[in-house]
C-alpha cells in the first residue's frame, strides 16, 4: 500500500506561492527607478495602446487563473484522502460527453474575444499611415552600437537619438525605417514602443510619437554577439526648441580648433580616420560611430560609459577595458598621442 | 496486497536474475552491447540526468553573474557560451534524451511488448545521442577558440543567421553546435521510428489503441511529431554548414542570402519541439494523477484527440516567435490565431485532469505533489502563454525575461516536475526499491520553493524591460533586487536537485523492497516483477480494458463493462 503519503494540505501551499507572488510585484513596484525601462509607463501611442490592451489580456487571464487555480485548490483540499485506513475505492467516472462539450465551448468564446481585439491593436499600430509632419530617421544595427541617420536633415549621429516632442493637437511622429550592416539587431525602448529587429537585407519600419520630453532607455532585444548586452539605446525627446537647436548644432562642419592640432593630426595619421568620420577632416569611415559632434552625446560606446574625458582616454588606449568584445581595436599610443587626442576629442561640440 | 503477484495471464512470476552476476567489466560490457529497450531506457535516463546536473551548473554560474549589475564573475565571451550551452543542453541532452528513456524503457511494458519493434536500431539511437552530447562538449576543449578558451559555441541555441556566418563566427564553436545536433538528432529520429513502430505493431492481444494507455497514445503522437520537426531542423543545419565550409549562400546575408529563412527553419522545428518536450510531461500525468486519486482518467478519448490536435496545430504556429521580425500584420493576425487555438486542447486537457481528481481519493505521495504542482504551473505557463501569443504585447516580451519566464515555466514547472513525479512513481518498477519518501518531500518542497522564487520573479524583470542574453546590465535600471532574489531561487532549487541525487542513489541501496505494484496502479508494468525480467512477459499478456489490472482487483467491477 501506499506509505506514509503527506498530510500537507495543498492550502498551505497555495498561499504560499500567492504570498510569493505578491512580494515580488511589490518588489517590482517599490524598485521603478527613473532610468527603468518599464512597459507599464509608456510615453508615447503605440507603448500606450499596448499598455492598455495588456490590461485587458491581464484581466482575461487573471481571471481564468483565478477559476481554474480556485478549482485546483478546492480540488486538493476537499478531495484528499483522508482515512489512510480506508481501502474502498471512490466511484469511477469515466467521462461525459455533455461536460466536455461546455468546458471546450467557453474557451472557444474566450479566444474569439482576445483574437479580435489583438488583430485590431495589430492594424491599428502596424498600418498607421504616415502623416506629412513625421520625421524621418535611419537606424542601422552595427555590432554593437547604433547609427543614426536623418536623411532630410542630413545628420549622422550615433548611441542618442534626438526625436521631437509630439501631441495630440499637434502630431510630430518619428518613423524610423530599420537596416542592419551585419547581424541581427533589435530596436527596443519599451516605454516609446514595442521592438522591432533589425535584419539584413530585411528593412523594417516602425513609429513612435513621444508625449513627454525627457530620456527614455532601452538597449538591443535580439543576441548579435559578444557585447550584446552594452549595446544600450537612448531616446531624446526634446522640445521644439531644444530639437531645432540640436538640429542646428549636428548640421555644422566639425570643430577646428588650433590649439588642438595634435590631436587631429593623430586622429588623421593613426587608424581612427579609417573608421570614424569626423566632418571637415580626411576622416570619411563608416565602421565606427561618426564622431563629429562626439561632445554633443553623454554616453560613450553606446552607453558603455559616461561621456567624459577619462571615460574617453580609457576608451581609446584600451576599448576592452569599458567593453569587452567592442570592435575597435587597441592602437597602442603613447601618452601623449592620448593625451592630444582627447583633448582634441573633447573640442568636438 | 502490494506485493501479491497478479495472475494476469503472461505475467511472470520469477524473481529477477538478480543484476546478472559477473565481473565488473563484464556487467559493464553487458550496458555497452545490450539491445534490451529497458537497459537502453535507463542508459538514457541515467545520461540525461548527468547532463541535466550539467546544465544546472552553467544555470547557477549563469546567475551568479547577473546577481549584482556589472558583475565579473564571467567574461562576456564565457558567458555567451554558457547560455549556449545551458539551452542546447537542456533540450537536446536532457528533455528528448530523457522522455524517450522513459518512453523506451515504459511504453513496450505497458503495450505488453517484449522489447521495441527494432531493439538494434534502438541502442543504434542511442548510441548516437549519446555521440552527439559528447561531440557538443567537446568543443569546450576541443578546436580553436576564438576567444581563448576552448570553442564552445556562443551564438544562443536558437543560433540565429548571420551570426552563425564564418565571417561573425570565425571559431568552431558553432561548427560543434550544429555537428553535435545533426549526429544527436540521427538518434532521435531512429527512436521516434521505433516508437511508433512498436506502438503500431507490438501490442499485445486484446489491446486496441483506444485501449493503450494515454502514456503509450502521448508516446506515439510525440514520437510522430519528432519525425516532422527535427527533419527541418537537421535540414538548417546542413545548408548552415554548407555555407560555412563550401561557399553556399543560404543564410548569407552580405552575399545576398537571406536572414529571415533560418528564423522560420528554426521555429518550424522549435516551436513543436516544445510540444515533443512538454506532451511527454502530459504522458506521465495521465498515469500517476489517475492513480493516486484513485480514478480513472476522465474523458479518455478526449484527452486522446486533444493530443492528436495539438500536435496538428502546434506545425501552424511557429512564426508567433517572429513577431518582431517585421511580417505583414496580416500574417501576424493569422499566427495569433492559431496560437490562441492552441490553447483550446490544452486548457481540455487541464479540466479533464481536475475531473479526474474531482470525487477522488487524493493520496499525496511524492509523485502526485509533483503531478499536482505541475497542473498548477502548467496553468500558469499556458496563460502566459496566451499573453505572448497577443502579437502587439508580444512586441514588448519577446525576448525580455517575461519570455525566459514563460518558458522555464514550462519545461522546469511542467516537464522537469513531471520528470521528478516519473522517476519517483517507477523507481520502484526499474530497482525493486522505493525512494525515501522523507527526501523526497524535502526534494519537492524545496525544489517548488525555489522554483517559483527564480521564476516567478522573472516575469516582472520583463515587465520592466530587461532582454535576455545580457551578461550584464546597468545599475541604475531598477533590476538590482529582482535579479538578486532571481539567483537566491535558483541555488534553492540546486539544493534540492542534490538532494534528488542523492535520494537516487541511497534508495538504490537502502530503500525499502518495492514488490510488483506499490502504489496500487492499473497498467501493466505493474503486473512484471520489479524489476521486470528481459523480455518482460513470458507469455503474451491479454487485455480487455484500459487498465487491465483494475479488472484483476476488481472482478465485481472490471472496467470492460462500460467501456
Ligand atoms: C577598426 C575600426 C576602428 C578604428 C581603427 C578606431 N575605431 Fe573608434 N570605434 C570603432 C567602433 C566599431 C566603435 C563603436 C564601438 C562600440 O560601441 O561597440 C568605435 C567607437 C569609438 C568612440 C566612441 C564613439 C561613441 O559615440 O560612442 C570613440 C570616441 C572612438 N571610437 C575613437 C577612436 C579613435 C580616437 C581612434 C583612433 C585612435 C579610433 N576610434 C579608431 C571602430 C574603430
Ligand atoms: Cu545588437
Ligand atoms: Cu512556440
Amino acid at each position: 500500500m501506499i506509505r506514509d503519503w503527506t498530510h500537507k494540505t495543498g492550502c498551505s501551499r497555495s498561499l504560499f506561492i500567492l504570498l510569493l507572488f505578491l512580494s515580488a510585484a511589490g518588489r517590482a513596484f517599490a524598485d521603478v527607478a527613473q532610468n527603468t525601462p518599464s512597459i507599464f509607463a509608456p510615453s508615447s501611442t503605440p507603448s500606450n495602446e499596448i499598455f492598455h490592451l495588456s490590461l485587458f489580456v491581464l484581466g482575461i487571464v487573471g481571471g481564468i487563473f483565478v477559476v481554474v487555480g480556485g478549482l485546483l485548490a478546492y480540488a486538493v483540499i476537499r478531495f484528499r484522502a483522508r482515512n489512510q485506513e480506508d481501502d474502498t475505492e471512490p466511484a469511477q467516472i469515466y467521462g461525459s460527453n455533455q461536460i466536455e462539450l461546455a468546458w471546450t465551448v467557453v474557451p472557444v468564446l474566450i479566444v474569439v474575444v482576445l483574437f479580435l481585439t489583438t488583430a485590431r491593436m495589430i492594424f491599428a499600430i502596424q498600418d498607421a499611415p504616415k502623416p506629412q509632419s513625421a520625421l524621418d530617421v535611419t537606424v542601422v544595427g552595427h555590432q554593437f552600437w547604433w547609427e543614426f541617420r536623418y536623411p532630410k536633415l542630413g545628420i549622422v549621429t550615433a548611441n542618442e537619438l534626438h526625436v521631437p516632442l509630439s501631441s495630440t493637437s499637434d502630431p510630430k511622429p518619428t518613423f524610423l525605417h530599420l537596416l542592419s550592416a551585419d547581424v541581427d539587431h533589435s530596436f527596443w525602448v519599451p516605454q516609446l514602443a514595442g521592438k522591432t529587429d533589425l535584419i539584413p537585407n530585411h528593412p523594417n519600419d516602425m513609429w513612435i510619437d513621444p508625449l513627454h520630453p525627457g530620456v527614455y532607455v532601452g538597449q538591443c532585444a535580439q543576441f548579435c554577439g559578444i557585447e550584446h548586452a552594452k549595446m544600450l539605446l537612448r531616446v531624446y525627446v526634446d522640445t521644439p526648441e531644444q530639437f531645432a537647436a540640436w538640429v542646428k548644432e549636428q548640421q555644422q562642419l566639425g570643430m577646428q580648433d588650433p590649439h588642438v592640432a595634435a590631436g587631429r593630426h593623430v586622429f588623421e595619421t593613426e587608424a581612427c580616420m579609417n573608421c570614424h568620420t569626423i566632418s571637415g577632416t580626411d576622416g570619411r569611415g563608416t565602421f565606427g560611430p561618426d564622431l563629429t559632434h562626439l561632445m554633443s552625446r553623454d554616453t560613450i560606446a553606446a552607453g558603455a560609459a559616461p561621456n567624459t574625458p577619462q571615460n574617453l582616454r580609457v576608451w581609446v588606449k584600451n576599448p576592452d577595458d569599458l567593453k569587452q568584445g567592442s570592435l575597435m581595436p587597441a592602437m597602442q599610443l603613447s601618452d601623449q598621442q592620448l593625451d592630444d587626442l582627447v583633448a582634441y576629442l573633447s573640442t568636438l561640440h | 496486497m502490494a506485493d501479491q503477484t497478479l495472475p494476469i495471464s503472461g505475467s511472470v512470476d520469477v524473481t529477477p536474475p538478480h543484476a546478472a552476476a559477473g565481473t565488473f567489466l563484464e556487467r559493464l560490457h553487458g550496458w555497452v552491447v545490450t539491445v534490451d529497450h529497458k537497459k537502453l531506457g535507463i542508459l538514457y535516463v541515467v545520461y540525461s540526468l548527468i547532463f541535466l546536473l550539467v546544465g544546472g551548473a552553467e544555470a547557477l554560474a549563469i546567475r551568479i553573474q547577473l546577481m549584482i549589475p556589472g558583475n565579473h564573475f564571467l567574461t562576456a565571451a564565457t558567458y555567451n557560451q554558457f547560455f549556449t550551452m545551458h539551452g542546447t543542453t537542456m533540450v537536446f541532452l536532457v528533455g528528448m534524451p530523457i522522455l524517450f528513456g522513459f518512453a523506451n524503457y515504459l511504453v513496450p511494458l505497458m503495450i505488453g511488448a517484449r522489447d521495441m519493434a527494432f531493439p538494434r536500431l534502438n541502442a543504434f539511437s542511442f548510441w548516437l545521442t549519446a555521440l552527439g552530447g559528447l561531440l557538443l562538449y567537446f568543443s569546450f576543449i576541443g578546436g580553436p577558440g576564438l576567444y581563448g578558451m576552448g570553442a564552445a559555441p556562443d551564438v544562443g541555441w536558437f543560433a540565429y543567421a548571420p551570426l552563425t556566418a564564418h565571417v561573425f563566427s570565425p571559431g568552431n564553436g558553432t561548427d560543434y553546435w550544429a555537428l553535435a545536433l545533426i549526429v544527436s538528432g540521427f538518434g532521435t529520429l531512429g527512436t521516434a521510428i521505433n516508437i511508433v513502430a512498436t506502438i503500431i505493431s507490438m501490442r499485445c492481444k486484446g489491446m486496441s489503441l483506444l485501449r493503450m494507455p494515454l502514456f503509450a497514445w502521448l508516446m506515439l503522437v510525440v514520437s510522430a511529431l519528432t519525425l516532422v520537426t527535427i527533419t527541418p531542423l537537421t535540414a538548417a543545419q546542413f545548408m548552415l554548414l554548407i555555407d560555412r565550409y563550401l561557399g553556399g549562400h543560404f543564410f548569407d546575408t552580405q552575399a545576398g542570402g537571406s536572414a529571415l529563412v533560418w528564423i522560420h527553419f528554426f521555429w518550424i522545428f522549435g516551436h513543436p519541439e516544445v510540444y515533443v518536450l512538454v506532451l511527454p510531461a502530459f504522458a506521465i500525468a495521465n498515469e500517476i494523477i489517475p492513480v493516486f486519486s484513485r480514478k480513472a482518467i476522465f474523458g479518455y478519448p478526449a484527452m486522446v484527440a486533444a493530443s492528436v490536435g495539438i500536435a496538428f496545430v502546434s506545425l501552424g504556429v511557429w512564426a508567433h516567435h517572429m513577431f518582431t521580425v517585421g511580417m505583414t500584420s496580416v500574417s501576424n493576425a493569422f499566427f495569433v490565431l492559431s496560437t490562441m487555438l492552441v490553447g483550446i486542447p490544452t486548457g481540455i486537457k487541464i479540466f479533464n485532469w481536475l475531473a479526474t481528481m474531482w470525487g477522488g481519493k487524493i493520496r499525496f505521495a511524492t509523485p502526485m505533489l509533483y503531478c499536482t504542482a505541475f497542473v498548477f504551473q502548467f496553468l500558469i505557463a499556458g496563460l502566459t502563454g496566451i499573453i505572448l501569443s497577443v502579437a502587439p504585447w508580444d512586441w514588448q516580451l519577446h525576448n525580455s525575461y517575461f519570455v525566459i519566464a514563460h518558458f522555464h515555466y514550462v519545461l522546469v514547472g511542467a516537464i522537469v516536475f513531471n520528470i521528478f513525479a516519473a522517476i519517483y512513481y517507477w523507481y520502484p518498477k526499474v530497482t525493486g526499491r522505493m525512494m525515501s519518501e522523507r527526501l523526497g518531500k524535502w526534494n519537492f518542497w524545496l525544489f517548488l520553493i525555489g522554483f517559483h522564487v527564480t521564476f516567478d520573479t522573472m516575469h516582472f524583470l520583463g515587465f520592466l524591460g530587461m532582454p535576455r542574453s545580457i551578461y550584464t546590465y546597468e545599475p541604475n535600471r531598477g533590476w538590482n533586487g529582482l535579479n538578486m532574489v532571481v539567483s537566491i531561487g535558483a541555488f534553492i532549487q540546486g539544493v534540492a536537485a542534490l538532494i534528488f541525487v542523492y535520494n537516487l542513489v541511497w534508495s538504490y541501496f537502502h530503500g525499502e523492497v518495492a514488490g510488483n505494484d506499490p502504489w496500487d496502479a492499473w497498467t501493466l508494468e505493474w503486473a512484471t516483477p520489479s524489476p521486470p525480467p528481459d523480455y518482460n512477459f513470458a507469455t503474451d499478456p491479454e487485455v480487455k480494458s484500459r487498465r487491465p489490472l483494475w479488472d484483476l482487483k476488481h472482478p465485481d467491477d472490471p472496467d470492460w463493462k462500460y467501456e
